[in-house]
């Protein structure tokens, strides 16, 4: 099916810290666009799982968050930005299985450090920016072939 | 493998009614971890879950499982049963532990979801 | 069945506590929750999760379960190995995931 976007298509979500049961609607919304844009299946699925994975954390971890998102012609760019802790070990932190996350998020099915790798595999461009005790910002590129 | 055999293999009651019964199943992934969900999944494939938060459901939804299964006799909330349907993922829940639910189904010829 | 029969034919990768091999295995239970397993499990059953955190150690061992399989080949800290040899709890790895290996289980101890 041929993409049927001109110029560039933004919009954004605010996400909450701690709210579980919103988590998840803004990469709906994104997966929801996407799909009337007529963008392949396998890029929406990439696309909305990083996003997902993303809210996850924002939702987990930070007060509050951002995410903007921008469709163009060549593909998607997601940016997430909170305010939360922010990461002390970027490097430790993508890192399969590591995970800081307390017991009760564990028990809700999360913390399993699989989150920044599972939004890094599904990015083309992947970039995080982290300042301890302000937040951190995470940009994935999703190129459309 | 179709959902309606799925049931029965796991003696599981349909929370919400599929539309398809026969609905075609490939594969199945056991897993109270969401991220291993969204890393591991397959099309067409089944979640065998002990989660029931309204967040499964999303998680399944993002991740292109087409049912979950609650073990343990497990029900989800309201609002999570309603997301399901508006989403048209049937639920369903059994008696069957995990280990159990995915023994059955696995003698039964269900592959896992690839591994990757 | 003895835990070392299991491994064998599971082609598991032990990681810790070999000597434990010998123990009798009575079940199996999965889960990645471990309020569930504390809850649910039966002492002598093989756990299957792809939870890696050090609190499984204590929890197993709190159940007498035989041993904890690692699924998705995922990687086991040190610190955890550490803490289930003295804890005399092997502690094994499998490629597979857990519906796959649990399904393998259940066939072979049935």
């Amino acid at each position: 099916m041929a993409l049927n976007i001109e110029g560039t298509i933004e919009g954004s979500s605010q996400l909450i810290g701690g709210d579980f049961t919103t988590a998840g609607e803004a990469s709906t919304l994104l997966k929801v666009k996407l799909t009337e844009l007529g963008v392949a299946e396998d890029i929406i699925r990439r696309a909305a799982i990083a996003t997902f994975e993303a809210e996850m954390n924002v939702v987990i971890y930070a007060a509050a968050g951002w995410l903007h998102y921008y469709i163009s012609p060549q593909g998607i760019r997601i940016r997430i930005e909170d305010m939360g802790p922010g990461i002390a070990d970027i490097g430790l932190a993508m890192q399969e299985g590591y995970s800081t996350a307390p017991d009760w998020v564990r028990e809700m099915g999360w913390g399993a450090g699989m989150g920044l790798p599972n939004m890094k595999r599904n990015s083309d461009v992947f970039t995080i920016d982290s300042v301890v005790g302000e937040g951190t910002t995470v940009e994935m590129v999703i190129n459309f072939p | 493998m179709t959902l309606k055999e799925i049931a029965d293999i796991l003696g599981a009651t349909f929370i919400t009614e599929p539309d398809n019964p026969d609905l075609h199943i490939r594969s199945a992934c056991s897993s109270d971890m969401m991220s291993a969900v969204l890393y591991y999944h397959s099309p067409d494939s089944l979640l065998i879950t002990g989660l029931t938060q309204l967040h499964v459901v999303r998680t399944a939804e993002i991740a292109g499982i087409i049912s979950i299964v609650f073990v343990m006799n497990k029900r989800p909330d309201e609002r999570a049963i309603e997301l399901a349907g508006q989403k048209k993922i049937p639920l369903l829940t059994t008696p069957c532990c995990m280990y159990t639910a995915s023994g059955r189904l696995f003698r039964a010829g269900l592959p896992g979801c690839s591994h990757k | 069945m003895k835990l070392l029969d299991v491994a064998n034919a599971l082609s598991l990768e032990v990681k810790s506590f070999k000597d434990g091999l010998q123990k009798d295995v009575t079940g199996a239970y999965v889960s990645d929750l471990l309020s569930d397993v504390m809850a649910n499990s039966k002492q002598g059953n093989i756990w299957i999760t792809l939870q890696t955190h050090l609190n499984i150690v204590a929890v197993a061992s709190m159940k007498g379960l035989a041993g904890i399989v690692i699924v998705n080949g995922r990687q086991v800290q040190e610190e955890v190995l550490k803490r289930a040899e003295e804890e005399k709890m092997p502690i094994m790895v499998t490629q597979m995931p857990a519906f796959e290996i649990a399904g393998k289980l259940y066939r072979l101890l049935a």
